[in-house]
């Protein structure tokens, strides 16, 4: 496959310009913090304005607002905040099925439910959850939304390694059974072992280096 | 003291819960709108359209009714447009009572609410427009149900204050027996009667009631605001 993501602007007086093709499905971008990661998935996302992005999947132009602004509703992408952000009101379930009335369906709701290894959690409050479980909450919501492309921002933080590796398999999941194509910003590395296919490196809100995706990592992915 | 009320007494107690509730019709609407431009809203002139609102908290009652009067009284340029195309008068009609308890109760209807507003995690807005909502469904959702203890708490305080309304109201709309005589007017010209002591007195223990209720109410609703935000 091939994923090719673009975004500009400027939020304040830091201004960026972050763009990437990649093969890999799965395409981790690292640097510093304040290095424009977090900025960059909100352009993608519609987050931010006076922003343009396009992004490409395959040979399908999914977003190009620079031809036709397009709104964060309206952009078909998934984002998984750092600091979660499930709807306090409502519960577990009707967090997931939040994007029903948008395009998102019962059955993909059941399956994110599913997937996430959710059946029970139905009817709990997001306040009763475990970190690692409202991360699998936030991820089953995403899904249910039925994105092209789903944005990951620090999709670790806060859980210690035991938990990281209870999470990682879930991500997996995303990645290689329901094959959505993902971008996750890091300043750990350890994030890229778990789960990252393709690393893009940022400073200053500019691209310093591509690194190829290795066979190993990739392992028997199609297409490549 | 403990005798029934006598009907000036419940006709003033009804016009009062008749124009109060008219009042909050008008506020709760008009009011989210404008706490929803205070708080997110980002525009020149922002403080000039705050402390309007905010006047009639600081101004003397009498004065924002001689206001009124001037602009929506049968020769003012706004009650003559109104009176001339719609054949409407609100000076000295209920509905003028209406109109002066609006405006005093606006700020105390605005300020819970664009509190409440200020406190939804605006993040939680961004999560909800990227799952699709547009923005009318994020404010229906998202904010409104977060908000929804401010929105009680800002009900409860503008009824009161609407239900105790004198200055304004007594300018304005005057004191008409089953028109404008609402029970804070009632009470004050039952003090001109040389017996009106006893009906002063029941009238005013009823207007405590009313007041320690909504203030006591609008506090239950802050608390519940604030342990929604710990959660």
């Amino acid at each position: 496959m091939s994923l090719a993501c673009h975004a500009a602007g400027r939020r304040g007086d830091f201004r960026f310009d972050i763009g990437f093709e990649s093969v890999a499905r799965s395409v981790a971008v690292i640097g510093p913090s304040g290095c424009g990661k977090t900025t960059f998935l909100h352009g993608l996302a519609g987050l931010l304005g006076g922003s343009t992005a396009r992004i490409r999947i395959d040979d399908a132009t999914v977003l190009d607002d620079a031809v036709a602004r397009r709104p964060a509703y309206r952009r078909a992408v998934g984002y998984v905040f750092q600091d979660i952000r499930l709807f306090p009101h409502l519960t577990v379930e009707q967090n997931i099925g939040f994007s029903r009335r948008y395009g998102g369906d019962e059955m993909t709701v059941g399956q994110a439910l599913d997937l996430m290894d959710l059946r029970g959690f139905e009817r709990r409050r997001p306040a009763g959850l475990s970190g690692g479980e409202a991360r699998r909450v936030a991820l089953a919501r995403a899904l249910a939304a039925r994105p092209s492309l789903l944005l990951l921002d620090e999709p670790f933080t806060g859980l210690d390694v035991a938990r990281r590796e209870r999470l990682a398999p879930y991500l997996l999941r995303l990645r290689d059974e329901v094959r959505l194509p993902m971008i996750l910003v890091s300043h750990d590395p350890r994030d890229l072992d778990l789960i990252a296919q393709d690393v893009v490196t940022v400073a200053d809100g500019r691209v310093t280096t591509t690194a190829k995706p290795t066979a190993a990592a990739l392992g028997d992915e199609p297409g490549l | 003291m403990f005798e029934p009320l006598s009907d000036f007494e419940l006709q003033a107690l009804g016009l009062s819960i008749k124009v109060a509730t008219a009042a909050l019709v008008i506020c709760l609407p008009v009011g989210l709108g404008l706490a929803m431009l205070l708080a997110r809203g980002r525009f020149p002139g922002r403080w000039i359209l705050e402390a309007a609102i905010n006047l009639p908290l600081v101004l003397p009652p009498v004065v924002t009714g001689l206001i009124l009067l001037s602009l929506f009284g049968v020769r003012g340029p706004v009650g003559r447009v109104l009176h001339d195309l719609f054949g409407v008068t609100l000076a000295f009609h209920w509905t003028g009572a209406v109109l002066a308890a609006t405006l005093m109760a606006l700020p105390l209807v605005v300020r819970p609410l664009r509190l409440a507003i200020e406190g939804v995690d605006r993040g939680l807005e961004d999560a909800a427009s990227v799952l699709g909502a547009s923005r009318l469904a994020v404010f229906a959702r998202i904010t409104l149900p977060l908000a929804a203890p401010g929105l009680v708490a800002a009900a409860l305080l503008g009824f009161a204050r609407a239900f105790g309304e004198f200055g304004a109201t007594v300018t304005f709309a005057g004191a008409i027996p089953g028109e404008t005589q609402t029970l804070p007017v009632a009470i004050y010209s039952a003090l001109q009667r040389a017996e009106g002591d006893g009906a002063a007195m029941r009238l005013a223990v009823i207007a405590v009631i009313v007041s320690v209720l909504a203030v006591v109410g609008s506090e239950i609703c802050n608390r519940r605001l604030l342990r929604t935000r710990g959660a």
